[in-house]
C-alpha cells in the first residue's frame, strides 16, 4: 500500500516535470512563473511544492475539489493572501520575470497590473460610475473628461454598457448579481491590467448570467492573461486553453485543457473530471 | 411498578401552571415598572414646568427673579461646549477605533488599550470632573471656560465613541476592502474610500449617543467649578460659561428657598429633554436611513 | 462582440500609462501611508494617557493629604468636620452613605430588573420585546440631574406623605430612583446572558414537561449565573460612582448613621461641596477631596474589574 503511495508520487513528479514550460517548447510569453512554491496558514500547509507557468493571453483554469488550496494559490499572485496575518511563504514567483514575493516589491503596483475579480460580487456601495472610476481615481486620474471615457471604455469593455449607460449615477446595489459581477469585472478593465484573476466569478450566478461572463471572458482574453478558478468542470473544458488540477494543496497535473479532459496522464485526475469523487 | 404516579403528577399539574401565570404576570409588572416610574417623571417635568416655557424664557438671560429668569445662557453654553465635544471626540475616537481594528497587530499592547478603554467606561463622571479641574482648569490655566468643560466631557464620553466606531469598522464587510485592495489601492486609501464611508451611519450614532450623554451630565461640571448665575452670554470657546443642567441643578437646590425656582428647573429640564429627543431621533433616522445592503 | 471590444481598445485614452507616469511621482504617497499608523497610535495613547492622568493627579494630592492626615484616621474615622476648628477627617460617614444608597439602589434595580430580564428573555415574543426594550433604555438615557429633581421634589415629598419620619433630604428617596435609574442596565445584561443560553438546553427542559418557571430558574438562571452577577455588580459600580442624585436629594448632613430617613452624604456628593466650595488649593479641605475621589476610584475600579472577571473566568461553554 505504501509502495503504491510512493509510486505514484514518484510518477507525478514525472508527469510535471513534463509539463515544465522548457518541456514544452512553446511559443507564448510566460506572465506568471510559479517555482517550489510552498505556503502555510499558521501551521497549515495550504500550497505545496507547486510549479506553475501562465502564459499570456490564455485563459488557465484551475479546477479541484474544495479546500485544495486553489483561491489560496490565486490570492498568492497578487499577494492578497497576505492579508492574512499567519501567512508565510517560501519558493519563487516570477511576474513577466520580477520577483513578486520579495519585500522590495510594491503589492499595490502589482495588483495594479493584476487585477481580481472575487467569487461574489462586490461591487462598493457607491453609484456605477464611482465604482468604475475608483481604481483610476485611487491612482491619481482626476480629470473629469478622461474618468468618463475611462467608465465608458471599462464598461463597454465588460459588455455592459448598454444596460447602465442611462443610470451610471444609480447606486450598484440596484443591478442584478450578474450585472454586478460583469460591473466588477469592468471595475478591473478601468485600470488597464495585464492579467486578470477570477475566483469562481459565476458561482453565484445563474445560468443566463453565467454564460454572458463565459462569453466575455472568451473576448477578454485577446487583451488579458486570465486565471480563473472554477468548480465548475465543463466551464473550465469550454472556456479554458491550459488547465491545472489541484489536490490537497498539490498541483496534480498541469496541461492543455484538451488533454486534460480527453487523456489526462493521472489517476486522480481521471477520477476528479469523471466525477469519481470531490 | 411505577416509579412514576400519573394521579400525583397530573394533582401537581394545576398548581405548577398556577404559579407560572402568576409569576408571568409579576414578571411583566416588574418590567412596566420602570415605564410607569418613567412615564410619572415626564408627566411631572412638564406638569411642573410646560407653562414657564415661552420666548422670553428661552431667550432671556438668566436672573434671580424667576419670573424674569431666561435660560438663553445656559442654552449656549451647552451648544458650545458641544462645538468642543463633538469634533474632539470623533477625531480621536475615530483614529483610535481605526488604529485598534484595523493597524494594531493583535497582541498585549493592543489588548492592553483595549482593556483599559473598556475601564475608563467605567470610571465615574465625577472623576473626570477632578481631573478636569486639576488639568485643563489650574495646570493649564484655562479657568473655567468651555474649552475646559469641553475637553472633560470629551474625555468622558470618548470610550462610547471608540467603542460604537469599532463595532462600526468591524462590521464593514471584508470583501469591500478586498475589492479595494485588488485593485492596487493602499491601505489607508481603502481606509478612506471604503471602509470609512461604509462604517459612518454606525460611527455617527456612536457619536450622536455620546453627544447626548454629554450634554446630560453635571457631575464634573460641578466639580470644575461652573458658576451659578452667569448673566453674560459664552460668545465661543474661551468664554466662561454655564450649561443647561447645571441651572437645573442650581434651581433645584435653591427650590427650597424660592418655591419657583423648581418650576424653572422643571421647564429646563423639559428644554433638555426636548434636545435630547431630537438627537436620539437623528441617531435613529441615520440608522435606518443609511442602513447598507452590502 | 468582437467589435464591442476592438472599439473599446481603440480608444485613445492610455490608462495604464498614466498610471504609471503617475505612480512615479507619487512617492509621498509612501510616506503619508507610513505616518499615518504612527498618527492614529497617537490618538489611541490618549486613552492611556486619561488613566495615567487620572491615577497620578489622584495619587499626588492624596498623598499630600495623607502627609497633614494619618492614613489610619482618615479610614476609622467616624467624623467628618473639614470646617470645624479642629478639622477631623474620617471617611467613614461617607462610606456608609455611599453603601447605604446603593444598597437601597439595587434593593429596588436587582429584583425588579432580574425580574424584567427574565420576561424580556423568557416569555415576552419577539414583538413585544422590541417595543419593550428601547422603551426601557429611554430610562438609561435620562440626565440624571434629571432623576436628582425628581427624587428631591416628587419623590421626597410622596415618601414624606406617607412616613411623616422623613427628613426633606434623605438617603431613601435617592436611593430608590437611583435604583430605578440602574433597573435597564440590570434588565439589558441580564437578558443578554440569558439570552446566550441555547434554546436547546431549554427545550430541553420544556419537552419533559417542565413549565416556563421551571425551566427559567432550574435551568436557564443557572446556566445565566455569572452574567447576572457581574450585571449586578456593574449595576453596583454605578450606584456607587452615581454623584447628582444622592447630591441634591441627600443634602449635606455628615453624620454616622444607618437611620434610612436621614441625610447622609456620600463620597462623590462630598466631591461635589468640597470642589464647589471654593476651598483654597493647598488646604487640607481641598487635599481631602483627592484622597475621597482615590477611594471612590479604587472602589468603582475593583467592582468593574470584578464584573468583567465574574463574566469571563465563569462563563459558560455551551
Ligand atoms: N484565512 C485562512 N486561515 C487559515 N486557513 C485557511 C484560510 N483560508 C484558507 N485556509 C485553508 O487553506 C486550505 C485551502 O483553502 P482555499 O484556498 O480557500 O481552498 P479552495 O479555494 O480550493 O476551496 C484549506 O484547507 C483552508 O482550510
Ligand atoms: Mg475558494
Amino acid at each position: 500500500m505504501s509502495l503504491s503511495v510512493a509510486k505514484e508520487k514518484t510518477n507525478f513528479k514525472m508527469d510535471t516535470s513534463v509539463v515544465r514550460p522548457t518541456a514544452m517548447h512553446e511559443n507564448r510569453k510566460i506572465v506568471f512563473d510559479t517555482k517550489d512554491l510552498n505556503l502555510w496558514y499558521g501551521s497549515t500547509h495550504a500550497l505545496k511544492d507547486i510549479n506553475l507557468s501562465v502564459y499570456e493571453k490564455e485563459v488557465t483554469a484551475i479546477i479541484g475539489p474544495s479546500g485544495c488550496g486553489k483561491s489560496t494559490y490565486l490570492k498568492t499572485l497578487n499577494r492578497m493572501v497576505e492579508l492574512v496575518p499567519s501567512v508565510h511563504t517560501s519558493g519563487i514567483i516570477t511576474y513577466n520575470g520580477r520577483e513578486i514575493l520579495s519585500k522590495n516589491f510594491k503589492v499595490e503596483e502589482l495588483r495594479t497590473s493584476v487585477g481580481m475579480v472575487f467569487q461574489k460580487p462586490n461591487p462598493f456601495p457607491k453609484s456605477i460610475y464611482d465604482n468604475i472610476a475608483y481604481g483610476p481615481r485611487i491612482h491619481g486620474i482626476r480629470n473629469k473628461k478622461i474618468l468618463d471615457e475611462i467608465v465608458e471604455k471599462s464598461l463597454r469593455g465588460a459588455f455592459i454598457w448598454d444596460e447602465v449607460k442611462d443610470r451610471l449615477k444609480e447606486n450598484a446595489y440596484g443591478l442584478s448579481g450578474g450585472q454586478q459581477q460583469r460591473l466588477c469585472i469592468a471595475r478591473t478593465l478601468a485600470i488597464e491590467p495585464d492579467v486578470i484573476l477570477m475566483d469562481e466569478p459565476t458561482s453565484a450566478l445563474d445560468p443566463k448570467s453565467t454564460h454572458k461572463i463565459e462569453d466575455l471572458i472568451q473576448e477578454l482574453k485577446q487583451d488579458y492573461s486570465i486565471i480563473i478558478v472554477t468548480h465548475n468542470m465543463q466551464q473550465a473544458a469550454r472556456i479554458s486553453d491550459r488547465t491545472a488540477f489541484f489536490l490537497n494543496g498539490e498541483v496534480v497535473e498541469y496541461d492543455k485543457t484538451d488533454t486534460i479532459f480527453t487523456n489526462p496522464s493521472d489517476r486522480r485526475t481521471e477520477d476528479y473530471i469523471s466525477g469519481r469523487f470531490g | 411498578m411505577k416509579y412514576v404516579d400519573a394521579e400525583q403528577v397530573k394533582k401537581r399539574m394545576n398548581g405548577r401552571i398556577i404559579k407560572n401565570t402568576i409569576f408571568k404576570s409579576s414578571f411583566l409588572i416588574a418590567t412596566l415598572f420602570g415605564l410607569v416610574v418613567l412615564t410619572i417623571l415626564i408627566y411631572r417635568v412638564f406638569a411642573d414646568g410646560i407653562s414657564w416655557i415661552n420666548w422670553d424664557f428661552i431667550s432671556g438671560k438668566l436672573s434671580t427673579d424667576a419670573n424674569r429668569a431666561g435660560i438663553m445662557g445656559a442654552i449656549l453654553g451647552t451648544f458650545w461646549v458641544m462645538a468642543v465635544v463633538a469634533p474632539v471626540t470623533m477625531i480621536i475616537g475615530i483614529g483610535t477605533a481605526i488604529y485598534l481594528e484595523l493597524y494594531a497587530k493583535k497582541g498585549r499592547l493592543q489588548a492592553f488599550i483595549q482593556t483599559n478603554i473598556a475601564n475608563l467606561a467605567g470610571v465615574p463622571s465625577i472623576v473626570y470632573g477632578i481631573l478636569g479641574l486639576t488639568i485643563f482648569v489650574r495646570a493649564m490655566d484655562f479657568g473655567n471656560i468651555v474649552l475646559a468643560g469641553g475637553f472633560t466631557l470629551s474625555l468622558l464620553v470618548l470610550p462610547i465613541v471608540i467603542v460604537a466606531a469599532q463595532e462600526a469598522i468591524r462590521s464593514v464587510p471584508s470583501h469591500l476592502s478586498e475589492a479595494s485592495y485588488g485593485m492596487g489601492a493602499t491601505k489607508w486609501q481603502t481606509i478612506k474610500n471604503i471602509i470609512l464611508p461604509a462604517a459612518l451611519p454606525g460611527i455617527l450614532t456612536g457619536a450622536i449617543l455620546a453627544l447626548s450623554r454629554a450634554i446630560g451630565e453635571t457631575a464634573p461640571l460641578t466639580v470644575i467649578g461652573i458658576p451659578a448665575l452667569l448673566i453674560p452670554f459664552p460668545g465661543g470657546i474661551w468664554d466662561k460659561f454655564t450649561a443647561l443642567p447645571m441651572q437645573i441643578y442650581y434651581w433645584t437646590l435653591d427650590s427650597s428657598l424660592v418655591e419657583e425656582y423648581a418650576n424653572l428647573a422643571a421647564a429646563t429640564i423639559v428644554v433638555l429633554l426636548l434636545l435630547l429627543f431630537l438627537l436620539n431621533s437623528a441617531a435613529i433616522i441615520i440608522r435606518n436611513k443609511f442602513q447598507h445592503r452590502f | 462582440m468582437a467589435l464591442n471590444s476592438k472599439l473599446a481598445k481603440e480608444n485613445n485614452v492610455q490608462v495604464r500609462e498614466m498610471i504609471e507616469q503617475k505612480q512615479k511621482s507619487r512617492s509621498f504617497l509612501t510616506i503619508f501611508e507610513k505616518i499615518i499608523p504612527i498618527l492614529l497610535f497617537l490618538f489611541a495613547t490618549l486613552s492611556i494617557i486619561t488613566t495615567i492622568g487620572i491615577i497620578y493627579t489622584l495619587l499626588i494630592e492624596t498623598i499630600h493629604f495623607f502627609s497633614a492626615v494619618p492614613i489610619w484616621d482618615f479610614f476609622s474615622g467616624t467624623n467628618l468636620k473639614p470646617l470645624s476648628q479642629n478639622p477631623e477627617f474620617g471617611v467613614l460617614p461617607l462610606l456608609n452613605g455611599t453603601i447605604i444608597s446603593s444598597l437601597i439602589a439595587m434593593l429596588v434595580a436587582g429584583p425588579i430588573g432580574l425580574m424584567a430580564a427574565i420576561y424580556l428573555s423568557e416569555y415576552a415574543s419577539d414583538k413585544v420585546r422590541r417595543i419593550l426594550k428601547p422603551l426601557l433604555e429611554v430610562l438609561a438615557g435620562i440626565p440624571t440631574i434629571v432623576y436628582g429633581f425628581f427624587a428631591f421634589t416628587f419623590v421626597t415629598p410622596v415618601i414624606r406623605s406617607i412616613w411623616p419620619d422623613v427628613a426633606a433630604t434623605n438617603i431613601l428617596s435617592p436611593g430608590i430612583v437611583m435604583g430605578v435609574m440602574i433597573i435597564p442596565m440590570i434588565a439589558s445584561l441580564s437578558e443578554d446572558a440569558m439570552n446566550a443560553v441555547p434554546n436547546s438546553i431549554r427545550e430541553g427542559a420544556l419537552a419533559m414537561g417542565a413549565t416556563k418557571l421551571e425551566s427559567t430558574f432550574k435551568i436557564v438562571i443557572p446556566a445565566a449565573l455569572s452574567g447576572i452577577i457581574s450585571s449586578f455588580v456593574l449595576g453596583i459600580s454605578r450606584a456607587i460612582g452615581e454623584t447628582m442624585i444622592v447630591t441634591i436629594a441627600s443634602g449635606s448632613s455628615k453624620n454616622f448613621t444607618f437611620d434610612i430617613t436621614q441625610s447622609m452624604q456620600t463620597m462623590t456628593a462630598y466631591i461635589v461641596e468640597v470642589a464647589g466650595g471654593e476651598a483654597p488649593a493647598g488646604s487640607t479641605i481641598y487635599y481631602s477631596l483627592y484622597a475621597v475621589a482615590m477611594t471612590l476610584f479604587v472602589f468603582t475600579l475593583i467592582m468593574n474589574l470584578l464584573a468583567r472577571y465574574i463574566s469571563r473566568k465563569f462563563r459558560e461553554e455551551y
